[in-house]
């Protein structure tokens, strides 16, 4: 028993790096810009937070088993792309137009999903980035290259909705970040507490002692991957909901470099068989308020690129000693 | 000129917390071979990469031909004339033999571009040398476990290593490769090429070694010309107590036909593979390395699909498309790789423990149940005896033999009725080697069906009850334990291809 609680405390101690790298950067932040602190900005940054916080659920299922999903951005693009082409064909009902964006972003997923397991290709890098070329020409393909509004507001509400503005403190909290909240703890203990969560680490960490125990590999992975294009049609939800316009030219977007990153920061590995959705969130956050904060602070979008370019690489420096450094704690832990 | 082509003087390697090397000493002299044994952590590898430059030593000296010499780095040590085959070997499969000969050693024309004729023509000469007259052009991973090594003992004799160490040669090798390097072990003597060869095989060193140094716990035991040593006092020095018996056999009561096959058949792969396996018995698999015993025992858990045949567990028939079939019809199966497929080495031990069987320890179909995963861990820690320092440890931080013990727990767990253990005792040490064979016994005690794949003939005979000898992929003979068969020569003839007369 004093092992395990032991372990815990270490635990919460690496964990408690990041966040304290996350409040060390509020508090730059918030002397640099007064506005920053303000409760709308602060709304505001959780707003922004929610689309990449939902591509990270998956993308984190994804690195776990030492793979990749680039598609992300571009699907989550697409699925509203998607549903942007059905309302100009007349398409109106919300429900019908929220089961096609779900429907089709869970199939490009499970499509990445099999592409690797029953199909063989050699790694997920390569088949998630074919992918993600396809689908950015099958945005644009699908709505003639044109931004499309005007969708329902049943479409809408998932990504513009906020608590009342009244209620102090957490008036116009965003609806959908606490639904990234919810699906965060319950990917929580569906990670921590299931078979099938300990399973993906296993896959992860050793795909074929986990199919000679019994595991069936190939349906881990493809559940991983068609997770992650469910969780991407969410993210697609909430982005056309929070600009109320499809627009494929944002397939684009840095949105894969965004999850990768933040997952890293949380303790993730390109390695696989690492990664909580603790940490996750913590990187999601730092993400979007390093964005908000440059953002705040008039750095054009050249600025922007080169600063979370860095991040980017410093994540995986960190990931990269952070194994170094574990690798030497457990020798000297070796007595 | 010294007495001694290398020394080592009271060498002492600490690790945090541990000491690797105490007070090591150990003298090699020009053209001998040179043994050198002790279970697995004695501090073998330590010694191996203090002499090859990987680590530093914090105490101690070595002398190459009288000369001392520090090795900062791996490429000191190699121009010292001190060249190491490991365990792992460092061969680059999609390049040529030349290529793999000369990496990183290139000759050069006008010191620019490669000279290839006079590389090629230096890699036939070594390769002819070391017995192999082969295509030097190919590359070197279409040639088997004993060419690899072969190319890497070249790699030593071009640089004219004046010591080359040799880690755990045999492990990989079968019957055939094992004479051919003893041959060329004794070549490379001949030449004046001192050999320090590190094996757990003693048969091994009785055939080859002059001389025999015996580590234990990072200290020397014992050195003495090969003549003065026997088996029993190899394994007293090396264990510090005897054992008794190597192999604990308890013949238990034979019970009903647990696993039944008939006609097995994978194209290219397996022929007509017919046998029988029964409740409290152990069932062995001899034969040389490639005889398709593996294969077999993939094919019968689902790992690999069947062309023709049929399977009956326990006396009814079934189809195991997958491992996870096998697994729920009451197969287990050990493999003979056990990082690569055994474990999640990443992994902490209470994971490993329930790989097999997650839902097994599932409440409520899919939460897992952490109490009693804790609670089965520790049952299979002390049952096995396995060392760690508690379940939480990752398994790739255990000792060959602890993993293995856990990959042993893991199958337990799955509470099956066929046990299938591909060459358990491989790469450990000598007391985790009892402690496997005891589990088996523990098995068959219980009425479980054990088969067990070996290559060790000595493990075959000491714990089987009956014996099937399979060859390129067919079984060549079924023996009783009480069988005027049931010797080393009729098992080693069939697996030659011979035929074993009467029964």
């Amino acid at each position: 028993m004093t092992n395990e609680n032991k372990i815990t405390v270490k635990d919460v101690v690496s964990k408690l790096g990041t966040l304290i790298a996350l409040f060390i950067l509020c508090v730059i932040l918030a002397f640099a810009t007064p506005n920053f602190l303000k409760q709308s900005n602060l709304m505001a940054v959780l707003k922004q937070t929610t689309s990449n916080a939902l591509i990270c659920v998956g993308m984190l299922m994804c690195l776990i088993t030492a793979g990749i999903d680039l598609s992300v951005g571009a699907n989550a693009i697409t699925v509203g792309c998607v549903m942007g082409m059905m309302l100009k064909h007349g398409v109106t009902n919300p429900v019908v137009l929220l089961a096609a964006g779900l429907g089709f972003g869970t199939l490009i997923g499970w499509i990445n999903g099999t592409l690797l397991t029953r199909l063989h290709l050699p790694h997920p890098f390569v088949s998630t980035l074919g992918m993600k070329n396809v689908l950015c020409g099958f945005a644009l393909l699908i709505v003639d290259s044109k931004m499309v509004s005007g969708f329902p507001d049943g479409v809408t509400w998932l990504g513009s909705a906020t608590l009342p503005k009244g209620i102090p403190v957490i008036g116009g909290f965003p609806i959908c970040f606490l639904v990234v909240i919810l699906i965060y703890v319950v990917m929580h203990i569906f990670l921590t507490h299931t078979s099938l969560g300990r399973a993906i680490y296993c896959v992860g960490g050793n795909p074929d002692a986990a199919r000679m125990s019994g595991i069936n590999s190939a349906n881990v992975l493809t559940f991983c991957y068609t997770l992650s294009g469910f969780m991407c049609a969410v993210a697609g939800i909430v982005l056309v909901g929070r600009t109320g316009v499809a627009n494929g030219a944002n397939a684009l977007q840095p949105y894969d470099t965004d999850a990768i990153a933040s997952c890293i920061i949380g303790g993730a590995s390109f390695m696989g068989g690492k990664g909580t959705m603790v940490g996750t969130m913590i990187g999601a956050l730092t993400i979007a308020i390093l964005r908000n904060g440059l953002t705040l602070l008039n750095a054009q979008s050249d600025i922007q690129y080169i600063v979370i370019g860095f991040v980017i690489i410093f994540a995986v420096l960190i990931d990269v000693i952070r194994g170094q450094m574990e690798a030497r704690a457990r020798r000297l832990a070796a007595k | 000129m010294s007495e001694y082509v290398v020394e080592i003087k009271n060498m002492t390697k600490r690790f945090p917390g541990v000491v690797a090397l105490r007070d090591m000493s150990l003298q090699i002299k020009p053209g001998e071979i040179h043994g050198l044994i002790g279970e697995n952590g004695a501090g073998k590898s330590t010694l191996i990469k203090a002499l090859t430059g990987v680590h530093r030593a914090d105490e101690g000296q070595i002398f190459v031909d009288g000369r001392e010499c520090k090795f900062a780095n791996p490429n000191q040590s190699k121009a010292a004339g001190i060249a190491c085959v490991y365990q792992e070997l460092n061969i680059v499969k999609l390049l040529s033999v030349t290529d793999n000969i000369f990496i990183n050693n290139h000759l050069k024309n006008k010191g620019c571009f490669l000279d290839y004729r006079s590389m090629k023509q230096k890699a036939r000469e070594i390769m002819h040398f070391l017995g192999q007259d082969l295509d030097i052009n190919k590359p070197a991973g279409t040639f088997g476990m004993g060419v690899q090594q072969m190319i890497e003992i070249a790699k030593a004799v071009l640089l004219d290593a004046k010591l080359i160490i040799m880690d755990e040669p045999t492990s990989s090798l079968g019957e055939k490769e094992v004479d051919q390097l003893m041959k060329t072990c004794r070549d490379l003597k001949n030449r004046g090429i001192a050999i320090l060869f590190v094996s757990h095989k003693l048969e091994e060193l009785f055939l080859l070694c002059d001389r025999v140094t015996v580590m234990r716990d990072g200290e020397h035991i014992a050195t003495d010309e090969i003549g003065s040593w026997t088996n029993e006092t190899l394994i007293t020095a090396m264990v510090g107590r005897s054992l008794d018996n190597m192999y604990p056999k308890v013949v238990c009561e034979k019970g009903a036909c647990a696993l039944k096959a008939e006609h097995l058949t994978e194209y290219g792969v397996i022929r007509d593979v017919s046998f029988e396996a029964y409740r409290g018995q152990i069932l062995g698999f001899a034969g040389l390395v490639g005889a398709g015993r593996t294969e077999t025992m993939r094919a019968i858990f689902g790992a690999d699909p069947l062309d023709e045949g049929q399977l009956w567990i326990d006396g009814k028939p079934v189809h195991l498309k997958s491992p996870r079939q096998a697994i729920r019809s009451g197969v287990a199966f050990l493999t003979e790789d056990r990082k690569g497929q055994g474990l999640v080495l990443a992994q902490p031990v209470r994971t490993n423990l329930i790989l097999a069987n997650m839902k097994g320890f599932c409440r409520k179909g899919c939460f897992l149940d952490e109490k009693r995963i804790r609670e089965s861990g520790e049952k299979n820690v002390s049952a096995l005896r396995i060392k760690t320092p508690s379940i939480n440890e990752i398994v790739g931080q255990l000792s060959g033999g602890n993993q293995q013990k856990v990959v042993i727990g893991k199958w337990i767990n799955t509470d099956a009725e066929v046990y299938i253990f591909d060459e358990p005792t491989r790469g450990i040490d000598v007391g985790a080697k009892v402690e496997v064979y005891h589990v088996m016994n523990d098995l068959a005690k219980q009425g479980k069906c054990v088969i067990m794949v070996s290559s060790e003939m000595p493990e075959i005979l000491g714990m089987s009850d009956r014996v099937v000898v399979m060859r390129e992929g067919r079984v060549m003979a079924t023996v009783d334990r009480d069988s005027r068969h049931f010797n080393q020569e009729s098992l080693m003839k069939a697996a030659w291809g011979g035929s074993l007369d009467d029964e």
